[in-house]
């Protein structure tokens, strides 16, 4: 028969410990979520007004339409912002999920290494498009 | 208000109470059930008062804390038809029937009503919840004097009862018990944001760690749970921002 004790053995909760080297990663993480959220606002809504709204929307989007927009490295740079913002915003928010929801420690690792390798992925592969692209390869 | 003649004859005709209990007893069960109970109770009379008439009259093995009964102690937090409140301090008409009654969440249960508050305790220790000085050493020869104005800036957390109704209604906690807790945060702001503190430098760095104060989500659960009416979520926003300006 199980005691009230067995149970709290079985049971005993994980708690706060401040035994741990001060870092103030976290802080600058939530700074980060702010100030990023705020530019992605405004990125994105531009970004939807462009691509979606204007003219024939999305539908006028081709290689042409593309290659014309990249001839401005203004465009350049506010897209890559764009991809670098909202992909970090993105992975640090599905970090911080991870640690709630995911307690046992083997699997939140395996989770967290997924989510940063394909993150980086990203940021590499739309960086390398970016920077690469030649708008005379479709002539 | 005045209650006249009728609402006083009103106020103290029993009434049938019916109340569900989420039981649990671990030398027995192994998932949580509920049970019934109808109790005769004055529609002014408290919640707590009817787990006492079952507790003595009707069930003794039902295990629930209590001390003071009055609001000050912070010993019967309870999930009251879904929401975290003192037993002590809800009024039978205050409440729609049948009332239920679970423990706080978030935290192991050991009997019925009474949770295992360690985690809790260890989150409220963490913060260093004392007056630390820079002179400790010394026999103080004279009163720690405070302005006014200086003792009204963390007035509202000196209120912190410890019941934790607040750190058990919050979403993160519930999810992951090693977030240090918004009760941790109150308490810690009350010495942060005290000007004959020394200790805040200290403490910031403490609630800067993971799952310290920058877990919190602003879900405002515990803002709506304190039983002392103390601006939770203000006082959190308040350690964060103070971090944030230390790291700077």
């Amino acid at each position: 028969m199980a005691t009230v004790h067995d149970v709290y053995r079985k049971n005993k909760p994980k708690a706060f410990s401040a035994d741990r080297r001060p870092s103030s990663f976290e802080v600058w993480s939530w700074f980060f979520m702010r100030i990023s959220g705020i530019i992605l606002l405004f990125l994105v809504l531009i970004h939807l007004y462009i691509m979606h709204l204007i003219g024939e929307g999305v539908e006028r989007v081709d290689f042409a339409f593309v290659a014309a927009r990249w001839q401005n490295v203004g465009w350049k740079t506010f897209d890559w912002t764009m991809l670098f913002l909202s992909l970090l915003h993105g992975a640090n928010g599905l970090r911080i999920i991870i640690d709630d929801y995911v307690a046992s420690p083997r699997k939140r690792a395996a989770v967290k290494t997924t989510l940063y390798t394909a993150t980086g992925l990203l940021l590499i592969m739309g960086t390398a498009v970016l920077i690469t692209f030649d708008p005379r390869a479709g002539a | 208000m005045a209650m006249d003649g009728k609402d006083m004859q009103l106020a103290a005709t029993e009434i049938d109470v019916r109340l569900r209990l989420l039981r649990f007893n671990p030398e027995r069960d192994t998932e949580p059930h509920f049970e019934e109970y109808t109790v005769k109770a004055q529609p002014m009379e408290r919640l707590l008062d009817c787990l006492h008439k079952i507790k003595w009259y009707q069930d003794s093995s039902l295990a629930l804390r209590r001390s003071c009964a009055h609001g000050i102690c912070g010993s019967d937090a309870m999930v009251i038809n879904g929401e975290n409140a003192l037993a002590c301090k809800v009024l039978v008409k205050d409440l729609k029937q049948p009332i239920t009654v679970e423990p706080i969440r978030g935290l192991p249960v050991m009997k019925d009503l009474i949770v295992d508050m360690d985690p809790f305790f260890q989150g409220y220790l963490a913060v260093k919840p004392w007056l630390i000085t820079d002179d400790h050493e010394r026999e103080p020869d004279r009163e720690r004097l405070q302005s006014p104005e200086d003792r009204a800036r963390y007035d509202d957390t000196t209120k912190c009862i410890l019941c934790a109704a607040c750190t058990t209604s919050c979403p993160i906690f519930w999810a992951d018990e090693e977030y240090v807790g918004p009760a941790a945060i109150v308490n810690a702001h009350r010495f942060i944001f005290d000007s004959r503190d020394r200790g805040g430098r200290e403490r910031l760095e403490i609630l800067s760690l993971k799952d310290g104060a920058f877990k919190c989500r602003t879900a405002f659960n515990c803002t709506y749970a304190c039983p002392r009416g103390i601006k939770v979520t203000k006082a959190i926003q308040e350690v964060k921002q103070a971090a944030l300006f230390k790291s700077l």
